[in-house]
């Protein structure tokens, strides 16, 4: 064999084999995504009139509550999460190495779960306001004033308590992936260290933070249960009532397109804004990360500045789970309590795993392409997360209801009645999920790709491994911490998940999540207090798992 | 070979995730085979019917699998096409049965059973939907704070001499939209968006919360009136698990409203049932239905949730009992269902949900 021909069959093969990367992306990508083009297919189905009522109406009211609380909890988590990240991370005072875990503790505290809490305890009728009363003699709600909590800061206060983890979560971990050297050079070109963390460490952290922000972001663009519960009246909140009052599945479409144009715009100018300012690091040296020891003044304002937030997002709502449960377990006992919990936990493991292989996948498979499709495609495939849970669900029944009766009419033809096959089952629940939550693991997993630098590739290659065995030799050694929290994060928020999984799981079929939303649908959730207490409770174990992970995935500490 | 072991590997992945759902997939599901069962959708919650469904199967022998939701189930059963494996669905709220028949999925029911225990103005006549309870929306005034006869009907409620005194929740509630529906049917929509405009006035704060923390507002002084429906009061008498609630309910006097010789009665709602088209077990579904307009199921529905029997000749709980007999809204629940759209428009040009400041 000639050299010449030679190198035109390397050739022909490495396209060949990017190809075949790009199309499992794209076909993967458009299964993932097929929920989410339901859903727009639906909303341009109709024409009602809808959009002129809620224009003189209601609209503008929507959307201006729905920035305010972006903005509220967006800023509120973005200073919580990286704050108390980069205290602990870098800094030593009483308590620090608890923290760096409880910290994480919020996440397992379904936000529902929360808003109910601070309800009962700060409402008129509630603990606190109660004791007030009696202290000053006040009788009526007119002797005195005291802030409304259902209401829009009620709202951002519980969503950030339980949200600051995402973003607490990937600071973390960038700052514990990043290499010390550029924090020395900073140091000894004179910087201070508050200036080190602001000119140096921050912006190379920044793509972590801003996933961590975006989701955030795409979150309270989703939720209806903490909205409905603190009476704010969000876009989210107009969708349910075009869909529920107004019975129209193809308004509640439209309008949740709309949310999804604005996480498009988001992300878009996201990146927009970060073109040309990318960051790698350039080597895996590493060394133990310098500890600042903080005394006195400084020592207690971090304590405080991180006791705070896990206080008020754990340690309130589980203790008075805790004694609501005390007093209301025969509900939870005499239910098939034990099934739930197994259900809970083989659903939420399963779209976890699933998750972060295709998260991987995707993410690796838009590093490895040149065009514009892959990308296009694993970034559709990654926004269901803003839409909300029920109308994503509406978006999953039609592909799994179009694919059973493809099945039937197939299985007909060979005589063979095959009735639903997948309707009806767990499987729905497991793909809900994982169109729920990709953009968590795919996040992750392309923040996490985006900070080792493409020469690592180059040379890989250079080597002669092929991009498997690059990606499983080169690039997944050094994300192994930041997949473990994608898994773990998919994992617990799983375990959370509502609506999904109400809707679309099978008959006789409970989750811990279910069985507690028939008491909670009606705020009766002391009575399922159990069940709750433990859905916090199956989350702490990860979460303490996944910090411990991300100590050790720092590479050169043992 | 480099590209086959890539792609073996790549295979090898992608096998794994394929395995995966399919391991899913493949979990028991207690899905239908066996003869005799039915399978219901439904929207009330499992605690409150699940002691009748298991009456029913002990004693017919025909299981129920049900599965709980309180939204979605319309397009849950639309999108499975032939192969929905839902025959029937339970729910409250004349709007999602009327939502249920408009989209089609009711299948035409005769049953003599049926049209003997259900009363003609609470069921389709074409035998799409039946109701199985009402329940009526009353107010819960303040035993100290508003006199005898000083709130006789909805009307009133937009009174000014009510002004800061009213609490309720969101207007966009299903139970509301019910009741604003039938001030439509009743007055028209442009006499109903001032009488709307009234009652949002007159509120004490923001509408929030459910139909109990609204008794419990009155009893904290928050305010003097409370809307509620009737069931919610009952539960509150007789909560021994949460004797506070009992407290609530004390301070309060059930009020029904529109009770005069000359008034259309008080607004009522209802609970129902229908079967689906295309029923695997339609016979099953059909007994089911039947069983639940029967007189044990309608007492029980009286004695344990407190709702009012369909049933002629089937006694309410003793504790609704002594509220007094009361005269219901004859309007027919289609021409309520047929509002609810209008109401809900209603509710947005008013902004009501903003509560008296705005």
């Amino acid at each position: 064999m000639t050299a010449a021909s030679a190198t035109v069959s390397t050739s022909v093969r490495a396209r060949w084999r990017l190809d075949l990367w790009s199309a499992g992306a794209i076909l993967i990508a458009i299964m993932v995504a097929a929920p989410i083009l339901t859903v727009i297919a639906l909303a341009v189905t109709d024409s009602s009139d809808i959009w002129q009522h809620l224009w003189s109406t209601v609209l503008g009211l929507y959307v201006e509550r729905t920035v305010t609380l972006m903005l509220g909890v967006g800023i509120g988590t973005l200073v919580i999460g990286t704050g108390t990240a980069w205290l602990v991370t870098m800094c030593r005072f009483p308590g620090s190495r608890v923290f760096e875990w409880a910290l994480l503790l919020p996440l397992a505290v379904p936000s529902y779960v929360l808003a109910f809490v601070v309800t009962d305890q700060l409402e008129y009728a509630g603990t606190v306001q109660s004791a007030l009363r009696d202290m000053f003699g006040w009788t009526r709600p007119q002797d005195y004033w005291f802030p409304e909590i259902r209401s829009m800061s009620g709202a951002v206060v519980v969503m950030t308590l339980v949200l600051y983890p995402y973003v607490y979560l990937l600071a973390r971990a960038a700052f514990l992936e990043q290499s010390v050297c550029v924090l020395e050079v900073s140091r000894t070109l004179g910087k201070t260290a508050w200036s080190s963390f602001l000119r140096v460490a921050l912006p190379l952290a920044r793509p972590s933070i801003v996933v961590g922000v975006t989701l955030v972001l795409m979150e309270v663009i989703n939720d209806f249960g903490t909205v409905d519960y603190f009476a704010v009246r969000t876009f989210t909140a107009g969708i349910f009532d075009v869909w529920l009052n107004m019975n129209s599945i193809q308004g509640a479409a439209q309008l949740s397109s709309v949310l999804l144009l604005v996480v498009l715009v988001l992300i878009v100018t996201e990146r927009a804004a970060r073109r040309g300012r990318r960051f790698h690091h350039t080597s895996t040296k590493y060394s133990e990360l310098p500890s600042y020891r903080l005394r006195g003044f400084n020592a207690v304002l971090a304590f405080i500045a991180c006791a705070m937030p896990v206080l008020l997002g754990f340690v309130l709502p589980s203790s008075v789970l805790a004694s609501y449960a005390l007093k209301f377990y025969e509900e939870t006992l005499s239910a098939d309590y034990l099934t739930y919990v197994a259900n809970s936990l083989t659903l939420s493991a399963s779209a976890a795993v699933l998750a972060v292989i295709i998260g991987l996948f995707l993410a690796y498979a838009v590093r490895l392409s040149r065009g514009p499709w892959v990308k296009i495609a694993a970034r559709t495939a990654s926004v269901g997360y803003a839409v909300p849970g029920a109308i994503l669900a509406v978006g999953v029944l039609w592909p799994t209801g179009a694919v059973d009766q493809a099945l039937s009419w197939l299985g007909g033809h060979f005589g063979i009645t095959l009735g639903a096959v997948f309707i009806g089952t767990i499987a729905p629940v497991v793909y809900g999920y994982l169109v729920r939550f990709l953009a968590l693991s795919y996040g992750t997993a392309e923040a996490s790709l985006g900070r080792i630098t493409p020469s690592m590739d180059g040379a890989a290659r250079t080597l002669g491994a092929n991009p498997m065995s690059a990606l499983s030799r080169v690039h997944f050694p050094m994300m192994r911490g930041s997949l473990v929290t994608a898994g773990i994060l998919v994992f617990v928020d799983c375990m959370k998940e509502l609506p999904l999984t109400i809707i679309l799981r099978p008959f006789n079929f409970d989750t811990l999540a279910t069985f507690v939303y028939q008491y909670a649908s009606d705020e009766l959730l002391e009575e399922s207090a159990l069940g709750a207490l433990t859905i916090v409770g199956a989350g702490i174990i990860p979460v303490i798992l996944l910090s411990v992970t991300i100590a050790r995935s720092r590479p050169g500490v043992r | 070979m480099k590209i086959s072991t890539s792609l073996t590997r790549a295979a090898r992945f992608a096998l794994f995730g394929v395995a995966l759902s399919g391991i899913a997939a493949a979990t028991p599901t207690a899905q239908a085979v066996a003869a005799e069962e039915v399978n219901l959708y439904s929207y009330r919650q499992p605690f409150l019917i699940e002691p009748l469904l298991e009456r029913f199967t002990a004693e017919t022998g025909i299981k129920v699998n049900v599965v709980f939701a309180n939204k979605g189930m319309l397009e849950k059963i639309k999108a499975a096409g032939a192969n929905n494996p839902a025959d029937a669905v339970l729910t409250v709220d004349i709007g999602r049965l009327y939502g249920l028949k408009q989209a089609g999925v009711l299948d035409s029911v005769k049953s003599d059973v049926l049209n003997a225990n259900v009363p003609a103005n609470l069921r389709d006549p074409n035998g799409l939907w039946f109701g199985l309870t009402t329940r009526a929306r009353i107010a819960l005034v303040s035993k100290d704070r508003v006199a005898e006869g000083e709130l006789t009907s909805y009307e009133d409620l937009a009174d000014p001499k009510f002004k800061g005194r009213i609490c309720i929740r969101s207007g966009k509630n299903a139970y509301n939209v019910a009741l604003i529906a039938s001030m439509i049917a009743n007055h028209g929509e442009d006499a109903t968006r001032t009488w709307l405009e009234g009652l949002k006035s007159n509120l004490a704060r923001k509408p929030q919360g459910n139909d109990r923390a609204q008794a419990k507002a009155v009893y904290e002084g928050q305010c003097d009136i409370a809307i509620a429906n009737t069931y919610y009061m009952a539960k509150m008498q007789t909560n021994d698990e949460k004797p506070e609630q009992k407290k609530w309910a004390d301070a309060v006097r059930v009020t029904f409203l529109n009770q005069g010789t000359d008034a259309r009665g008080t607004h009522i709602n209802v609970s129902g049932a229908g079967v689906l088209k295309g029923a695997k077990n339609r016979d099953n579904a059909l007994k089911l239905v039947e069983w639940l307009s029967g007189d044990e199921a309608q007492k029980t529905y009286a004695e344990v949730n407190f709702e009012y029997p369909v049933k002629a000749g089937v006694a309410v709980a003793d504790i609704v009992k002594a509220w007094g007999d009361f005269k219901a809204d004859t309007l027919s629940m289609e021409e309520i269902a047929k509002q609810r759209e209008a109401a809900t428009k209603l509710v947005d040009q008013v902004n009501f949900d903003e509560g008296p400041t705005s």
